[in-house]
């Protein structure tokens, strides 16, 4: 008995040391609880940053860097003036952080997830004096609080521009007859808007290239899960995929397909957030990233400015707020004129990534979106924010092109188009 | 032989003690936790070459450091508190009950499924009481299925309340789906975020003065149902012997069912509390292995509920303290887990010289108290 209490005993202090160890947060020194006022200086000024993972997390690494710079720019001391919390789940948690960041004097808070955003807004209303914005949230424009905000940038851009990269690829592989199928696969966080948007405007990039090339996606229900982004990007591969997309922040599929690569299987990595050139050098064509600094130097300047700030801010490749990553050695010839024609066509308007004649979808059972007789979309909603098929943010159609991240500042394209099989969508 | 009286003693010996006394009991704890810091002080010295002192006032300036640090600290003590009031009885009656995790988690899905659906209808405080009142069947229905099925089949507890915990974290996922809000967040977000229908209301201008109050009482409560009544005698007589049970002419089947049935219930009415009383949401980790750690609570403070407090807010202290080292000096997260590990270890560990002595070589046989 004496023996199984022990056993006992030991089981629990490691189960309870492994549930202390989900908790990690990150918090310096304090300083007294100043009131903040509506106007900061440069050198008084104190920011939080709450983050849903670490820096090991493409995503967040990307916050982290782009807050760094952003601040490094406007001249503001990162070491002292910048607080990073990590590791922050979307749940109750972040409420505490985000008071707890209040309460040591910072007067502009950052958060970086989705999920974030109801416990953000929740501070917010508890600490009228300290700005809150959430990065991806669709809530700012409806809550009625003045210091409570959302941005995002516009990465649909970056996505089809990967995507014309990727497209290039296939179109190489077919004229050489190495593949006879452009069978694209797709490692998908998360059944959500966030992520349809991303590889919608994917497959349409590679469309551009390969018109004939189809999708299939598999979701994760994780942001950041290593070993079953890597699995996912197996099973695709075993499929037939050749080419493997991604939206989850690690380079687990990544690293899968360059060691499939490397066995002789014919595939490439499209990545996301971090250059994945490191992780898979042969396989690795490009990633999709998000420049943040742009958008948290925008923001911090109109805050030190002691201006309003814009309550869904967004911008994208005109703005220098996407882009991609270093092409791969392995990409085609002739992609770098490609992607310069795409990106040329994106700042200048001539090229729309959600073109309603590029893309068909089936007619809507819901009545969230319709159809013409061709299966080209007509009209759709902006946002349901809640899921009660009423539209909440206006008409996303605007000649004959889907506007995405304007209506709000978080994607809202969820049209499932024809195309696109989701294997694992229940 | 002659050898015999020569052959070498071991150089440490160990014996069970007799007994001991109270205050020599404490001072063995007390040396225990001087030790840990002394240990963790060396550790911290030799990694990082910082200043264990700076480091320790750090970890106080992280539960304590200001007074809303201060109360999400009591918040956190009084959950963990909460649920091991309610697994004392259990492990009292020798009933391993691994499952508080999955009845908090049912006391609060309950909760917030009701929070949600009749906030705009019931009253607050006659939604709060009608909330408090499911969750606890909740609870005690999770726990007097593994009760039930060990008293009548003499299934093996652990493992079943292990079990209902991933069928409790699973319905919760689902819930956590069904009532996703704002659509695609996989969060359920703040429930009733602009009325606060069905949250606790401020007591004594405190968020969470209501939670305080609640748990305390319950504390006391347990503390007097288990020493002083019939049942609580009851619960120490299965605990001890069965066999000394049946033959007093208790029904072990029902003491047992009984038991968990209040164990159930009171870790149900902590998932109300964590739910309607702090975060006003729900997810898998509403109960946050709180039902894991709330197992060391009770049994180091032997079904006391009073060192409980005592126990919790140690273990919650130490929680917060190590996340506060972790950011102000820029340690690894892992490097204030390692401290916090240093720290149980010596507590833990102090349970063992309390029990047993250590005679070393050409000690004396009989060591007198």
């Amino acid at each position: 008995m004496k023996k199984f209490l022990a056993t006992l005993l030991a089981l629990t202090m490691a189960l309870s040391l492994a549930a202390c160890g989900e908790k990690k947060e990150e918090a310096p020194a304090e300083t007294p609880n100043e009131t903040p006022t509506e106007e900061s200086s440069v050198s008084d000024v104190k920011i939080g940053l709450i983050c849903v993972h670490d820096i090991n997390s493409g995503y967040d690494a990307a916050h982290i860097e782009g807050l760094t710079a952003a601040c490094e720019e406007l001249g503001i001391d990162v070491d002292t003036q910048v607080v990073f919390k990590y590791n922050i789940p979307e749940d109750e948690t972040c409420q505490d952080t985000a008071v707890d960041l209040a309460e040591q004097g910072c007067s502009i808070i950052f958060s970086d997830s989705y999920g974030h955003q109801m416990h953000m807004q929740a501070a917010a209303e508890e600490y009228p004096a300290v700005t809150f914005v959430a990065c991806t949230g669709d809530l700012a424009a409806t809550s009625g609080l003045s210091n409570y905000k959302n941005m995002f940038p516009y990465t649909y851009e970056s996505r089809y521009v990967s995507g014309v990269v990727a497209g290039m690829k296939l179109k190489e592989l077919m004229d050489a007859g190495t593949i006879s199928d452009p069978y694209v696969g797709y490692v998908g966080a998360y059944p959500y808007a966030e992520v349809v948007c991303g590889y919608t405007a994917f497959l349409l990039g590679i469309q551009s290239i390969v018109p004939e090339a189809h999708m299939d996606v598999q979701y994760t229900n994780s942001w950041y899960d290593p070993p079953k982004e890597a699995e996912t990007a197996n099973a695709l591969m075993a499929r037939g995929c050749v080419i493997i997309g991604q939206h989850a922040d690690s380079t687990g599929a990544p690293s899968a397909v360059q060691e499939a690569l490397g066995k002789g299987t014919v595939a490439y990595s499209v990545g996301y957030n971090i250059d994945m050139l490191s992780v898979a050098p042969d396989a690795a064509l490009t990633s999709a990233q998000n420049n943040w600094s742009v958008l948290y130097k925008h923001m911090l300047e109109k805050f030190l400015a002691g201006e309003e700030l814009p309550t869904d801010f967004a911008c994208g490749y005109a703005d220098g707020a996407v882009m991609i990553s270093a092409l791969g050695g392995s990409c085609a010839e002739g992609t770098q004129e490609a992607v310069d024609a795409a990106w040329a066509g994106i700042k200048d308007g001539s090229l729309k990534v959600f073109d309603t004649s590029k893309f068909t979808c089936q007619p809507a059972a819901d009545g969230s979106y319709q159809v013409d007789a061709d299966g080209h979309v007509t009209s759709a909603f902006g946002l349901d924010t809640n899921g009660d098929w009423v539209n909440d943010a206006g008409e996303a159609i605007e000649d004959g092109a889907f506007v995405e991240s304007v209506l709000r500042s978080a994607p809202y394209f969820a049209l499932r188009i024809d195309g696109i099989t989701e294997l694992n969508n229940n | 032989m002659s050898s015999v009286n020569n052959s070498k003693e071991p150089l440490l010996r160990i014996a069970k003690r007799d007994g001991i006394s109270r205050p020599k009991a404490y001072a063995i704890r007390l040396a225990a936790v001087l030790l840990s810091l002394v240990v963790s002080g060396i550790f911290i010295f030799s990694v990082t070459k910082l200043n264990p002192v700076e480091v320790y006032k750090a970890i106080f300036n992280g539960a304590f450091g200001t007074p809303k640090r201060s109360w999400v600290t009591i918040r956190d003590t009084i959950m963990l508190l909460c649920i091991g009031v309610g697994l004392a009885p259990a492990f009292k009656m020798k009933f391993w009950n691994i499952g508080a995790e999955g009845q908090v988690l049912i006391g609060g899905i309950i909760t917030a499924g009701f929070m949600r659906a009749f906030g705009s209808t019931i009253p607050t405080p006659a939604l709060l009481v009608l909330m408090a009142v499911v969750s606890i069947l909740g609870g005690c229905l999770w726990g007097v299925i593994p009760a039930t099925f060990k008293a009548i089949w003499n299934t093996n507890e652990t493992l079943f309340t292990l079990m209902m915990n991933y069928v409790a974290i699973q319905l919760t996922s689902y819930c956590v789906a069904l009532w996703e809000n704002p659509k695609g967040s996989n969060t359920v977000g703040v429930i009733n975020q602009a009325t606060k229908a069905g949250w606790f209301p401020s007591v004594f201008g405190q968020a969470y003065g209501l939670n305080v109050i609640l748990v305390l009482a319950l504390t006391i409560g347990m503390y007097i149902y288990l020493k002083y009544s019939k049942q609580g005698y009851e619960i120490t007589v299965v605990g001890d012997s069965e066999n000394t049970a049946r033959y007093a002419g208790i029904s072990v089947k029902k003491v047992t069912i009984r038991t968990m049935a209040i164990s159930g219930a009171i870790c149900g009415l902590a998932g109300f509390i964590a739910v309607a009383g702090s975060s006003h949401t729900i997810s898998t980790s509403t109960a946050g292995g709180r039902g894991f750690t709330a197992i060391i609570v009770a049994w180091l403070a032997q079904f006391n509920t009073f060192v409980m407090i005592l126990i919790s807010l140690l273990l919650v202290f130490l929680q917060k303290g190590a996340i506060q080292i972790a950011s102000q000096f820029n340690l690894n997260d892992y490097a204030s887990n390692i401290i916090t590990g240093i720290i149980l270890f010596f507590i833990l560990g102090s349970e063992f010289f309390i029990n047993y002595r250590v005679i070393l070589r050409g000690g004396k046989e009989a060591e007198h108290k």
